[in-house]
């Protein structure tokens, strides 16, 4: 089944295509944050965005959302329920935002109002985007902090944000973007400043909310664990662009994209304690620097003189896995990092 | 009696070390008549590091671990217990033996932003840890920073550069370098790679490897990361609440874990094998507060598996195996065959 047939199968949820995103810089240039790229969320689906800082998967999520103000500029087009989120005027957007598609951060203390009690944060978004009157947003305040786990929920609508531990303020961030019942969660690194144990637990409430709600959830980290252990399929991402996409297992086992390759390489596995781990050489490019071409380039073991020259096209080479590389076919007949 | 400065004995011990750290004693505390509160850091730690071996040492947020790693650097003193080098007290070293100590056990730190001064170059940097201990003439003082330099793999010109004209990456190797210059026995490293993005982690673990090798190092390795130290340590002591529950060697202590807490740590780890994905959540609530310890087992308020004893008296740390101890008082813990 190509690519066509599959979408014609079920629409998407989110659609985006052709989408860009610009930071004028100091001496008149344009530094590309997010160059290009298009995906596709299935309703239900958990994709995971990931990459490496400065790769463009948070911009990406802040482009959807048109939280991108000046210098900056988004091109593109976000398919959403039949709209383009691109084409909405700021008052029918403010409706989606926060509405529709809600969005959690890392940072819990920076996104949470320090100086207003948790219950009047759910209820301001409750009165954006229900009809509910004051008694019923206190009852749904309740009910959306009971639901993402915070013991003796009624108790403590009245507390702050510091009166919170880090996990319980990410349920409260959690619980402020369920409030409008939204149709997809986009959630940038929201355990990434979380201990294990908490990540397990955060992580495990995403995905039973995702079932019992009935959303689909665009997951942007940097950790290829959290990617295993919750998404359904993956876009990687280096210098503003998607380098492979496909299901979480086969990109996994059979990665055909030599940045992903190697991403997966420099995770330590068990089995090969003490043994050098497949790093990547160099470090990420910076956006004013970004190479020609292929922009993985410069750090690319399987590169020649054609990768420079010209910028390899995401080209579907099986059902739902595409990869942006020249040499594609010799990256996945090299030897699995991962054995499934 | 004093210890023979054999190769048997272990090179740095900790024993009984306890930490304190004074809350400020507020106003209505005070006029309540109620005694100042304390974080209790380390109650009661026990490690003994052998010349050569890498031991890691591995917990969540709040655990301590930083805070050990600080005690055996002595960058901070216990409030109780001591910490021995090749047998004798650290904390009664004086003159040329405190020195040579300072010398011979370095510390690298997590932030590679903030522990180098960023007014000096990389060459300021390392020749002030060089004359400071006498290590070269003068002289000879450029030669040995174009060996360190190559030691850790950076460029000769880097001599001459600011700390802030480098990526993370190599900053933390500037910090390796100048831990280096000093020739020490022991490299204390807290956190050592947590601030970096992933591909760059592989490059700064594989160098420590390396270095461990040719320079028969003894390696702490303190983190978060549970895969990072499988990887790298010989040994793993897992801490809580500022005591070490579960001791042994890596392959054992990640095979068959024999404390609840160990387990927990393991399963929420995400995997990176997609296949492997978890269903439940690891542990439930979370970590107690340093101030007012649970009294019985330390992990007792979140063990799924504790009972009436747990509750009142505090488990020994006792053998689990050769190397392997654990403090739990269910004995059978991660048998196969369970039933306690």
């Amino acid at each position: 089944m190509s690519a066509a047939e599959q979408m014609v199968a079920a629409a998407p949820a989110l659609s985006v295509r052709g989408l860009s995103t610009t930071f004028a810089a100091a001496n008149g240039r344009r530094l590309t944050a997010v160059d290009n790229i298009s995906f596709d969320v299935m309703p239900g689906e958990v994709l995971g965005l990931v990459g490496e800082s400065g790769s463009g998967k948070s911009i990406t999520l802040r482009s959807i959302m048109r939280l991108i103000h000046a210098p900056g500029e988004v091109t593109g087009h976000v398919g959403w329920q039949g709209r383009d989120l691109m084409a909405l005027s700021e008052r029918e957007m403010r409706k989606v935002r926060g509405g529709e598609i809600a969005m959690i951060f890392q940072e819990p203390m920076t996104a949470l109002n320090p100086v207003l009690p948790v219950a009047v944060q759910i209820e301001e978004n409750l009165r954006a985007h229900t009809s509910l009157d004051a008694a019923g947003r206190r009852k749904r305040a309740i009910e959306l902090l009971d639901l993402v786990g915070i013991p003796a929920a009624a108790s403590r609508l009245g507390d702050y944000p510091h009166q919170f531990s880090g996990g319980m303020r990410q349920r409260v961030m959690i619980a402020i973007g369920l409030a409008s019942n939204p149709r997809l969660l986009l959630a940038d690194e929201p355990t990434t400043a979380l201990d294990v144990t908490i990540q397990d637990q955060i992580l495990k409430l995403i995905l039973e909310l995702r079932d019992e709600l009935a959303m689909s959830v665009v997951l942007v980290t940097h950790d290829l664990g959290v990617v295993a252990a919750t998404c359904d399929r993956l876009a990687v991402m280096y210098a503003g662009r998607i380098v492979e996409t496909g299901p979480v297992g086969e990109v996994f086992y059979q990665p055909h994209h030599p940045y992903t390759r190697g991403l997966l390489g420099s995770v330590p596995r068990s089995g090969a304690e003490r043994t050098m781990l497949l790093s990547i050489e160099g470090t990420p490019p910076g956006l004013a620097a970004i190479p020609p071409g292929c922009a993985f380039a410069p750090r690319c073991g399987f590169a020649d003189a054609g990768c420079t020259a010209a910028r390899p096209p995401l080209e579907d080479f099986s059902a739902g896995h595409a990869v942006a590389c020249f040499h594609h076919q010799t990256v996945g007949q090299q030897e699995a990092v991962l054995h499934g | 009696m004093a210890e023979p400065l054999s190769n048997a004995g272990p090179l740095l011990s900790v024993e009984e070390v306890h930490k304190r750290f004074a809350l400020p004693h507020g106003l209505m505390r005070r006029l309540a008549g109620k005694p100042p509160q304390a974080v209790n850091a380390l109650n009661g730690v026990n490690l003994q590091i052998r010349r050569g071996e890498t031991v890691g040492i591995v917990g969540e947020s709040g655990c301590g671990k930083s805070t050990l790693a600080r005690c055996l650097v002595r960058l901070l003193e216990p409030d109780n217990g001591r910490v021995r080098f090749e047998g004798q007290d650290v904390g009664e070293l004086k003159g040329a033996a405190r020195r040579a100590f300072n010398r011979r056990v370095q510390m690298i730190f997590q932030d590679p932003y903030s522990s180098l001064n960023p007014r000096m170059t990389v060459r300021q940097i390392l020749s002030e840890a060089l004359s400071v201990h006498r290590m070269r003439p003068a002289a000879q003082i450029p030669e040995r920073i174009a060996e360190l330099l190559e030691l850790v793999r950076l460029p000769q010109d880097a001599a001459d550069r600011y700390p802030h004209e480098f990526s993370g990456g190599q900053r933390q190797r500037i910090g390796i370098a100048r831990a280096l210059a000093v020739e020490p026995d022991v490299l204390v490293a807290d956190e050592l790679v947590s601030a970096l993005d992933v591909s760059v982690q592989a490059q700064v673990v594989n160098l420590l490897l390396q270095l461990q090798e040719k320079l028969s190092l003894t390696v702490v390795f303190v983190a978060h990361d549970l895969r990072l130290v499988r990887h790298i340590a010989h040994r793993v002591a897992v801490m809580y609440l500022g005591k070490i529950i579960e001791i042994g060697p890596t392959d054992r202590l990640f095979s068959q874990p024999r404390h609840p807490y160990t387990r927990a740590l393991l399963d929420a780890a995400p995997e990176l094998d997609p296949a492997r994905r978890g269903g439940q959540a690891a542990t439930r609530g979370e970590l107690p507060s340093p101030v007012n310890l649970p009294a019985g087992c330390l992990f007792s308020t979140r063990c799924p598996h504790a009972f009436e004893r747990c509750f009142k008296e505090r488990p020994l740390l006792s053998p689990r195996g050769p190397e392997h101890r654990a403090s739990c008082h269910l004995e059978h813990f991660g048998l196969p065959e369970a039933a306690a």
